[in-house]
C-alpha cells in the first residue's frame, strides 16, 4: 500500500495516470492531500515513490467532467474514489460513467452535485462592498465562506460578469483578485478581516422588505434555498425575523384598509363647507381632464337643504353651454315627469356625478361621451359635498353611472332599479332611468314604458322624502 | 422624495407581479462591460414568502390611468404614488448588480399619460443601461399594450424578455375587471413580439447578423382566483399562448389580497395550492406531452386541490398502469406519477445497458411512494396490488394537508 500526496487536480492527474499506466490497483494506493498552509505553499520533499512515465491513454470525457468537480469536495476520500473510478474504466468497464446507479458513480455524482450547489450559491451569495481606490476603476471586495472549495470554479464566472470592474473575493481557503485582465491568487482571509458595510446596503434592504408579499409566508421555502450558515453575509438577512414577525398584521391591514380614491378633487374642497365656498372651490377644479375642453363647471341648483336629490349623468351640450343643469332634450323630460309625478322642480336639488361635459367632437357636433371610472372616481368629492350640503332624505340616481356613483361600482341598474337602498349619510337612494334614455330608443312603446318608469320612480321617491 | 422612498413604493407595487425569472438568455451581448447573460438565471436572495430575489423588480410609476379592479395601481385607488426618472432606474440597477445583489432588471409600469409615451420611457432605461453604460445583464420589460409597434420593435432591441400581461383568462373577465382593457390588443401586442423573434432567428439562419431581439422571448402573468372562470377555461387560453404566441412561459398569480381592494373581490386570497396545482398543469402541458382537456372532464372543470394532476390523470386512467420501467416508451414513462422528465432521461439512458430495479429507481430519486404502484420493475414489486384497491388514492397522496401557506414555490419549478 502506497500512500500518495496531492497538490492540486493537475497534480493528481499526472500520478493517476502514472499510477494507472504501472498497473497499480486502488487497492494498492491511497492519495492524501496536503492540507496544511505550510506546505501548500513551501516546497513539498514529501518522499514519493518514482514512477514510470505514463503511457497516454483516453477516457469518458464526462469523467474528467465530473472528477473537476469532485476534487473541490471536501471529502478526504474524493482522490480515491476518483482514482477506483478511472481504475474501472480503463479495466474493462468504459461505459461504466453512463450507470449513474453503481454505487461509485453514485457517490461521485452525490459529491459534485454537493459541489455544484454550492458553486451556484456562490455566486448568488457574494455580496460586493466597494472601497476606495486610486485607480480610476471602480473597486469591490467580497468575503464569502463556501462548503467547499469552489472558488476555482466561480472564479471565471465573476471576470465574467465584472469585467469592467476591479474586485476582489476573500474566502477562509484563498483569495482572487481581478484587474480586468488577469486573476491574482492569494491566501485564505479569516471573517474577521472581512470589508465594511457598503453604502448602499440600506437601500439593497428597503427593497428587499417591499418586495416581500406579507400575504404569503414560506418561512421553510426560503431556509431551503437559502441556508441559515450563508445569512452573516447578507446584509438583508437582519430584517427577515422582523418581516416574519409582522407578517400577519400587515396582511389584516392590506385586507382591511378600505377602498379610496388616488387624485381626486379633494384637494379642491373648502375646509368650511357653504354653497359659496362649495361653488368657489369647484370653479377651480382641474382633477381630471375633462375640465380641459369642456366650457364650464355645473353645480347642482336647486335648494339647499333639500329632501330630494336628483343625481344625473354630467352635463350635456346646452347645460355646458348655458352653465345649468338639465336643460337640454333630456331635461325636458325630466321635467315633463317630475310634474306628472306631481313634483315642482324648484322644491328638488338637481346634480351630476360629474360636473363637466365630456364629448366627441364630430363635424361641428358635441356628442356626448361617457365619463369613465377614473373621470367619475375624480369627481366624487363634489358629490359628497352636495350631499352634505342638501342633507336629502332621498337620493334618485338618474341611470347607471349615477347609480355607481352613489351606490358602488357593482350596481346594476337592469337588476335594481325601483329598489330602495341605504344611500349616503342615512339617507334612502333609488336608482331609475336616466331621461336621456327615452331619447335614445326608437320604439315608441319602450319609450312611453320607461318615461312610466320614471316618473313612477320619482312619485315614490317623493312620497318617501315627504314622509 | 428621495429615491429610497420611491423604491419603497415602487418595489412595494411590483410585489404582485409573479414573473421574476431571469433565464433564456444564452450569450452575453458583446461588449459588456457590467453584467453577464449566460442562459440560467441565479437567485440572489430570497424573501420570507419563499420568493427568491433575482431581479430588481420595481414600477417606472405606480400612477396609472385604467381603473382595473383588481389592481393596486389603478386610478381609483389612494394608495401612495412615486414616479422614478429614467436616470434613477439606470443608477439603482447598476449599483445593486455591481454589488452582485440582483441578476438584472424587471421593469413595469402603471400607464401614464398614453400607452406610447409610457412605453418610451421603459424602453429609454434599458437603452441607457446598454448604450451608456455597456450594461450586458438582463432586463425584462413589460409592455404596454395599445403601445405602436415600433417602440415594442425598439423595446426588443434592448431588453432580454418582452411580457405582455394577460391578466385575466377570458374577453368576459377582462370586461367585468378591467372594462379598459382589451383582449385583442393584449394578442396583438404578443403577435408583435412573436413576429419579431422569429424574423431574427430567419435573419440568424441565414447568416445576417441580426441585432438579438428579446433572446429570452416573451411571457405573460395571469390573475387565478379574481373571477369565477374555471381551470379548464384557464389552462385552454394558456395553451393557445404557448401554441400560437409561442410563449416562453405563462406565470400564474393567486389573487392577493390587495389594499382597498374592491367591495367586489373576496376579502381573502383563494388558496395558493390552486396556483401551484395550475404550476404543474402548466408543467404537464410543456414537458410531458398532455393536453389540457386530458386533466378534465365534463363534471371535473377545476384542478383537485388534495392530489397532483399527473396523479389525477393516472387514478382516472388506471387501466393503462402497471407501465413496465424496462420495456415502455418514453410518452408512458412520462406519465408515471413521481417520476420526472429527468429521471426518465435516465432511465431511458441506463436501460441501453441493463435494467432497472426498484432499488435502483430509489437512487434516480423518483417519489417512490407515489410511484410504486404503477411500475413493474426486474423485481418483485408488492405496491402493485395497490393498484386494484380503493385506497389508492391515499395511499399515493404523500401530501400532508395543505394550508393557505404552505404551497411549494412553483414558479420556478411546477415539476411533478
Ligand atoms: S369631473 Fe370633477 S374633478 Fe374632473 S374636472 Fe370636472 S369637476 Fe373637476
Amino acid at each position: 500500500m502506497q500512500s500518495r500526496h496531492v497538490e492540486s487536480f493537475e497534480d493528481w492527474r499526472n500520478q493517476a495516470r502514472q499510477l494507472i499506466a504501472a498497473e497499480i490497483s486502488p487497492r494498492e494506493v491511497c492519495f492524501r492531500e496536503n492540507s496544511s498552509q505550510a506546505e501548500l505553499f513551501g516546497a513539498t520533499n514529501t518522499p514519493q515513490e518514482k514512477l514510470p512515465a505514463a503511457r497516454p491513454f483516453r477516457v469518458d470525457r464526462k469523467f474528467m467532467q465530473l472528477a473537476d468537480r469532485v476534487v473541490c469536495h471536501r471529502d478526504v476520500d474524493r482522490y480515491d474514489l476518483l482514482y477506483r473510478i478511472l481504475w474501472r474504466l480503463t479495466h474493462g468497464e468504459p461505459k461504466l460513467m453512463q450507470v449513474t446507479v453503481d454505487d461509485d458513480i453514485y457517490r461521485a455524482s452525490m459529491m459534485e452535485k454537493a459541489v455544484r450547489r454550492d458553486a451556484h450559491k456562490m455566486k448568488a451569495f457574494v455580496r460586493f462592498c466597494q472601497v476606495e481606490t486610486e485607480s480610476d476603476r471602480e473597486k469591490y471586495v467580497a468575503w464569502h465562506e463556501p462548503d467547499h472549495k469552489v472558488l476555482r470554479l466561480i472564479a471565471p464566472f465573476f471576470a465574467r460578469r465584472f469585467r469592467g470592474m476591479d474586485w476582489t473575493i476573500l474566502t477562509p481557503d484563498e483569495s482572487v483578485s481581478w484587474d480586468g485582465k488577469q486573476f491574482a491568487w492569494g491566501p485564505g482571509v479569516p471573517m474577521s478581516q472581512r470589508p465594511r458595510a457598503d453604502s448602499l446596503e440600506e437601500l439593497w434592504k428597503t427593497y428587499y422588505a417591499s418586495i416581500f408579499n406579507p400575504a404569503r409566508l414560506k418561512t421553510k421555502a426560503m431556509k431551503a434555498e437559502m441556508p441559515v450558515r450563508y445569512w452573516k453575509t447578507l446584509p438583508e438577512a437582519e430584517l427577515i425575523d422582523d418581516l416574519i414577525r409582522k407578517a400577519n398584521t400587515r396582511t389584516e391591514s392590506m385586507i382591511s384598509h378600505r377602498e379610496g380614491v388616488a387624485f381626486t378633487a379633494e384637494r379642491y374642497l373648502p375646509e368650511d363647507l357653504t354653497v359659496e365656498s362649495f361653488q368657489a372651490g369647484l370653479a377651480q377644479c382641474d382633477a381630471c381632464s375633462l375640465c380641459e375642453h369642456a366650457t364650464q363647471v355645473i353645480a347642482g341648483e336647486g335648494p339647499v337643504p333639500s329632501r330630494l336629490v336628483l343625481v344625473g349623468e354630467q352635463p350635456g351640450d346646452q347645460e355646458d353651454l348655458v352653465g345649468r343643469p338639465f336643460i337640454g332634450p333630456a331635461g325636458q323630460i325630466l321635467n315633463q315627469a317630475l310634474q306628472d309625478a306631481g313634483i315642482r322642480r324648484d322644491e328638488v336639488y338637481l346634480t351630476n356625478a360629474v360636473k363637466h361635459f365630456k364629448f366627441e367632437e364630430r363635424g361641428k357636433q358635441r356628442l356626448h361621451k361617457r365619463p369613465n371610472v377614473s373621470e367619475v372616481t375624480a369627481c366624487h368629492p363634489w358629490l359628497q359635498a352636495e350631499f352634505l350640503l342638501t342633507v336629502p332624505r332621498v337620493v334618485v340616481c338618474l341611470g347607471s353611472t349615477a347609480a355607481q356613483a352613489v351606490l358602488g361600482r357593482g350596481f346594476k341598474i337592469q337588476t335594481s332599479r325601483g329598489q330602495f337602498f341605504s344611500g349616503p349619510h342615512d339617507c334612502e337612494a333609488i336608482a331609475t332611468y336616466h331621461p336621456s334614455a327615452a331619447l335614445r330608443v326608437r320604439d315608441v312603446k319602450r319609450k312611453e314604458e320607461i318615461i312610466r318608469h320614471l316618473t313612477e320612480d320619482l312619485r315614490r321617491a317623493a312620497e318617501k322624502a315627504k314622509a | 422624495m428621495d429615491t429610497r422612498q420611491k423604491l419603497e413604493i415602487l418595489a412595494d407595487a411590483a410585489k404582485y407581479d409573479a414573473s421574476c425569472a431571469s433565464s433564456g438568455s444564452k450569450q452575453t451581448r458583446r461588449g459588456s462591460q457590467i453584467g453577464s447573460t449566460e442562459g440560467m438565471g441565479i437567485c440572489h436572495s430570497y424573501t420570507p414568502d419563499g420568493r427568491c430575489v433575482s431581479l430588481l423588480k420595481i414600477l417606472l410609476t405606480n400612477y396609472c390611468i385604467f381603473d382595473c379592479t383588481f389592481c393596486v395601481n389603478r386610478v381609483s385607488s389612494d394608495t401612495p404614488r412615486a414616479r422614478f426618472s429614467v436616470d434613477e432606474v439606470v443608477q439603482l440597477t447598476l449599483q445593486f448588480y455591481k454589488r452582485n445583489y440582483i441578476e438584472g432588471l424587471f421593469l413595469s409600469s402603471g400607464i401614464i399619460q398614453n400607452a406610447d409615451y409610457t412605453m418610451q420611457q421603459l424602453t429609454m432605461v434599458a437603452k441607457k443601461l446598454r448604450s451608456e453604460h455597456q450594461y450586458g445583464g438582463y432586463i425584462h420589460l413589460k409592455t404596454i399594450p395599445g403601445c405602436s409597434d415600433e417602440l415594442i420593435h425598439e423595446a426588443g432591441r434592448w431588453a432580454d424578455r418582452l411580457s405582455v400581461n394577460i391578466e385575466l383568462p377570458t374577453q368576459n373577465d377582462l370586461k367585468q375587471l378591467a372594462p379598459e382593457k382589451d383582449s385583442t390588443q393584449i394578442v396583438t401586442a404578443m403577435d408583435t413580439v412573436k413576429t419579431r423573434i422569429d424574423e431574427t432567428k430567419a435573419d440568424k439562419k441565414q447568416g445576417f447578423k441580426a441585432p438579438s431581439y428579446a433572446p429570452a422571448g416573451q411571457s405573460t402573468q395571469l390573475i387565478v382566483g379574481a373571477t369565477e372562470t374555471p381551470d379548464a377555461t384557464i389552462l385552454q387560453t394558456v395553451t393557445s399562448l404557448y401554441q400560437d404566441q409561442r410563449l416562453r412561459r405563462v406565470y400564474y398569480s393567486a389573487y392577493s389580497p390587495i389594499p382597498h381592494a374592491d367591495a367586489r373581490l373576496p376579502g381573502m386570497a383563494p388558496p395558493l395550492v390552486r396556483e401551484h396545482r395550475l404550476y404543474q398543469a402548466d408543467w404537464l402541458l410543456r414537458f410531458y406531452g398532455f393536453s389540457a382537456d386530458e386533466l378534465f372532464s365534463p363534471q371535473q372543470q377545476n384542478l383537485p386541490l388534495d392530489i397532483d394532476p399527473k396523479l389525477a390523470w393516472t387514478l382516472a386512467n388506471r387501466d393503462r398502469f402497471p407501465v413496465d420501467i424496462n420495456r415502455a416508451d418514453r410518452e408512458m414513462l412520462l406519465r408515471i406519477p413521481g417520476i420526472g422528465s429527468r429521471s426518465v432521461g435516465r432511465i431511458l439512458q441506463i436501460r441501453k445497458h441493463r435494467s432497472l430495479s426498484v432499488a435502483d429507481l430509489k437512487k434516480l430519486r423518483v417519489a417512490w411512494k407515489r410511484a410504486a404502484p404503477f411500475v413493474i420493475t426486474t423485481d418483485a414489486n408488492p405496491s402493485l396490488k395497490l393498484l386494484d384497491s380503493l385506497q389508492l388514492k391515499q395511499k399515493t397522496s404523500t401530501e400532508r394537508q395543505l394550508s393557505l401557506f404552505d404551497a411549494i414555490d412553483s414558479a420556478r419549478s411546477g415539476e411533478v
